[in-house]
């Protein structure tokens, strides 16, 4: 039992991960882009095209993935995103889903319908275990995905907190039109937050594709996973995030031990649990259910 | 100055002619599976059941502002419930219907929890309210899982009696929807309807019930998208989940809806019209349809929101099935006046998408 | 040259003309006081000014540059700084957040955090308090520190004393007079005719998106302007007195 929690716990850094370049685009732009998963998908296609044509081992791909994921997500704000976002707040929904089917479909067409992943390509990581007392038996693979969600998660609680750009977001995050008053470039501020975003989410996908296996319709589940486990952790601070990624990972994990299908079903039950209470004890005004709040707390 | 007083009216010539046409559309394709071949008929069903997708989904975003990426459940139900309930001996055909209300019943506590949330946030908690009923109907063992079953019962018909009665029940599943969302949009939960999209807090001052309207929207929009699953059942006879609940579904809902024109009556039956033309021509070509569709799509909420029918309404005032009211000012008045005697200043189907 | 010269500017506000038609102009030092009742188009005009608002035809020429089509940030690196009308403060962060906010056009100058918390001393040990924590009076200060904090050529202030005790408003004038005296041009729309006349050199009086009486603050006399805050002596939309 033991063995299923710390396997939960590790695999929460992940979900972390995959979920805080949601939140942060919702925080920031107050945009879900319902691409997300398909993104992700679409970096551990590029790294698994570079390791098995190029035999460029995946982290050294990283380096040239995440840069070009950057350029993604600031190209996706300017001439995607802020466009769409004038049209309402649900046009971006749309755009975004229709984002979505075409990279699906279009990494179905160049890769065709087979499973992949990057375990090959980084030799024993994929299943080298320490072993701790207990006889439990911890991944080094996981324990490297969730030490990177962490640091990731603090640096870019740092940058927001410290730097004159993170504040810039910040800024532009709660009220754009008075940003600019003070003199802060909004459309700048959110494409580099998309920037951000798209680089955590190459960087989950890269992820993805060495502790597991994914196809070009894995998007969906990559997002709805996402999704989750921001909204179990709820609006608070970047740390949250990684409290609700740890708990939709034990949850499934819980289910899993319940029914053979229960991983799943254990997740979105708990999801669901989660939002339920979330929904009743918060009372009016609930201002999404996303949002970063990413001050000091007082 | 004398006062000239305006002229408030809900028809134009145009639409009282199209009104005649609908009619008469309506009793050409009641007669037509006697002079059309059975592959024919098969499309026309599906057609019909693309119209009433799009209408459905048009219902809840359109009209109701609720975008959700996950109406696929309810399609699914519809098809699940009727496997059910004809297992369980009721005849297949009356399955259909009992099913598609079982959905609108079902669909009732979900909307209490749903529309709690907030457009995107509501958009992804549907998909996984679809993801997690997928798991569970797996879970049935009288589905076995992805291998899913069939509708048997229907075999007892034969092949001919079978397509033409679906096809009729398709044809007045679609007439009865479309009916009753026009019904509604004409009366005061239309203006309801037309007031929220406009400023939810000003509706709700003064008066209006809007979680109540929208829930009726989502009802709506359920059972019509049962009934749509359960017809599908009846055609395809095998019921295999992940076709069921497959996002896709939506997909083609949110691309008849965004093509043809998001809160536009026409719109969306514009939409399914285009839909089906470019699935009987395109649907064959695999992947790159789906492409195009997604990038159609994707273009279209770019820079054509309105899609095409709202574009056109904007741009030359057509009305075919007038919902809401237009103010004609007699020729003086217009003369005096500025810019009001425009049709567009009355048009009931404003921005928001 | 002016510092500042508005030309026939007309402003819509959704389908309604808020500012129709405007022309003026303000030279480096002086203080406009920019009166009128609700509604008269101040808040948007300075807001065009600023750039939060596209005009839909003049110019808004500064030091000579014609700003059409350049976006609000931009016109702070020019030196146009708003404070707005509400204070508009980032609530989430800090007091110091907000005026670091403030040097994010880089421009050159004396103002810096400390700088502003000497001249609000009531800021002081409110330093790392959020901002949505703070008193009426102290979310003035911050407000305008925050735009200090640009460097300004010049500042517009939108209603300061809105919402504020007299004795508060009295506080914020004072800081202001400081600023005045040491040169910094100042265009303030104000409620209070009182106030408005005493501080500025010059005065120009609104009425329905027009400018209606403009001239001297202190050869005004209070019945004129009073007379064109509520319209009573409408002939000609530009009542400039000789």
């Amino acid at each position: 039992m033991s063995n299923q929690i710390v396997q939960g716990i590790l695999l929460g850094g992940y979900y972390a991960l995959i979920a805080c370049g949601l939140s942060f685009m919702f925080s920031v732009m107050r945009i879900i882009n319902l691409a997300h998963g398909s993104l992700a998908v679409l970096s551990a296609f590029a790294l698994w095209l570079l390791a098995s044509r190029f035999h460029i081992s995946p982290f050294l791909g990283l380096v040239i993935v995440l840069p070009l994921m950057a350029v993604i997500g600031w190209a996706l704000q300017r001439f995607l995103l802020e466009r769409s976002a004038r049209g309402g707040a649900l046009l971006p929904i749309l755009t975004t889903f229709g984002l979505a089917i075409v990279i699906d479909n279009v990494l179905f067409e160049q890769f065709g319908a087979d499973t992949r992943s990057l375990a090959p390509y980084i030799g024993s990581l994929s299943y080298d275990s320490w072993e701790w007392p207990g006889s439990i038996y911890v991944g080094k693979l996981a324990v490297i995905i969730f030490i990177t969600a962490v640091v990731l998660l603090g640096g870019l609680q740092l940058f927001l907190t410290r730097t004159g750009i993170g504040r810039s977001i910040r800024a532009t995050s709660e009220d754009p039109d008075t940003a600019g008053l003070v003199g802060v470039d909004a459309r700048r501020a959110m494409a580099i937050a998309a920037a951000i975003a798209m680089v955590t989410v190459g960087l989950a996908g890269a992820f993805l594709g060495m502790r597991a296996t994914f196809d070009p319709y894995a998007g969906a589940t990559q997002l709805l996973f996402a999704f989750e486990a921001a909204v179990i952790g709820g609006a608070g601070s970047v740390w949250g995030t990684l409290i609700g990624g740890i708990v939709l990972a034990l949850a499934q994990t819980l289910g899993a031990q319940v029914h053979p299908q229960g991983f799943l079903i254990g997740g979105h039950v708990a999801f669901l649990i989660v939002l339920f209470i979330r929904l009743y004890t918060s009372g009016l005004g609930l201002r999404g259910l996303l949002r970063l709040s990413t001050g000091k707390t007082s | 100055m004398s006062v000239v007083s305006p002229v408030i009216e809900r028809g134009t010539v145009a639409s009282r002619i199209a009104g005649v046409g609908v009619a008469m559309i309506i009793v050409l394709l009641a007669v037509a599976p006697q002079f059309l071949s059975a592959g024919v008929v098969d499309r026309m069903t599906a057609l019909f059941i693309y119209v009433i997708l799009a209408a459905m989904w048009n219902a809840l975003a359109g009209f109701g502002g609720l975008v959700s990426v996950g109406q696929q459940v309810f399609f699914g139900l519809g098809a699940y419930f009727a496997i059910r309930l004809a297992n369980a001996g009721l005849n297949p055909f009356v399955s259909l219907f009992v099913s598609a209300v079982i959905v609108g019943v079902v669909s009732w506590p979900i909307s209490l929890f749903m529309l709690r949330l907030k457009n995107g946030e509501f958009a992804i908690g549907m998909w996984v309210i679809a993801a997690l009923t997928h798991l569970l109907v797996n879970l049935d063992r009288l589905i076995q899982g992805e291998t899913g079953t069939s509708l048997i019962s229907l075999n007892v018909y034969d092949a001919s009696t079978r397509r033409v009665t679906i096809y009729w029940l398709a044809l007045a599943s679609m007439t009865a929807l479309l009916a009753i969302l026009f019904g509604l949009l004409r009366g005061s939960t239309g203006a309801a309807i037309r007031a929220i999209r406009d400023n939810e807090d000003a509706a709700a001052s003064v008066g209006v019930r809007v979680t109540g309207t929208k829930r009726l929207l989502f009802v709506l929009a359920a059972f019509g998208i049962g009934v749509a699953g359960a017809l599908w059942l009846a055609t395809a006879i095998t019921f295999q989940p992940k076709t069921y609940f497959s996002v896709q579904w939506t997909a083609y809902m949110i691309f008849m809806v965004l093509v043809g024109g998001i809160g536009t009556f026409e719109g969306a039956i514009l939409g399914a019209l285009l839909f089906f033309l470019i699935e009987t021509w395109f649907g064959g070509t695999g992947v790159w349809y789906l492409i195009g569709l997604g990038a159609t799509a994707l273009v279209f909420s770019l820079f054509l929101p309105r899609g095409l029918w709202g574009t056109l309404e904007e741009h030359f005032g057509w009305r075919l099935l007038p919902v809401g009211y237009r103010v004609r000012l007699p020729a003086r008045a217009a003369n005096m006046a500025d810019e009001t005697a425009s049709p567009a200043q009355t048009r009931p189907h404003r921005e928001k998408a | 040259m002016s510092l500042l010269s508005v030309e026939d500017l007309v402003v819509r506000h959704g389908l309604l003309q808020a500012v129709r038609g405007v022309s003026f102009s303000v030279e480096r030092g002086e203080t406009l006081a920019l009166v009128g009742a609700n509604g008269a188009g101040k808040t948007t005009l300075l807001r065009a000014i600023a750039g939060a608002h596209q005009a839909a035809s003049g110019r808004v020429l500064f030091n000579g540059a014609d700003l059409s089509g350049v976006p609000s940030h931009s016109r702070v690196r020019n030196g146009i700084a708003l404070v707005p009308e509400g204070r508009k403060l980032f609530v989430q962060m800090t007091v110091e957040e907000n005026l670091l906010l403030g040097k994010t056009a880089g421009r050159p100058g004396e103002w810096s955090v400390e700088k502003v918390l000497d001249a609000f001393p009531n800021l002081k040990p409110r330093r790392h308090a959020k901002a949505g924590h703070l008193s009426g009076g102290e979310q003035q200060a911050t407000a305008i520190g925050r735009a200090l904090m640009s460097n300004p050529d010049l500042l517009l202030l939108d209603e300061v004393s809105l919402g504020l005790s007299p004795l508060v408003v009295d506080r914020v004038y004072a800081s202001l007079q400081g600023l005045i005296s040491s040169g910094t041009t100042i265009i303030l729309v104000e409620q209070d005719l009182n106030r408005a006349l005493s501080v500025s050199n010059k005065v120009i009086c609104m009425l329905e998106g027009r400018v209606a009486l403009a001239g001297d603050s202190r050869s005004m006399s209070r019945e004129e302007v009073t007379k064109a805050y509520f319209g009573l002596h409408r002939k000609s939309a530009t009542g400039v007195p000789a």
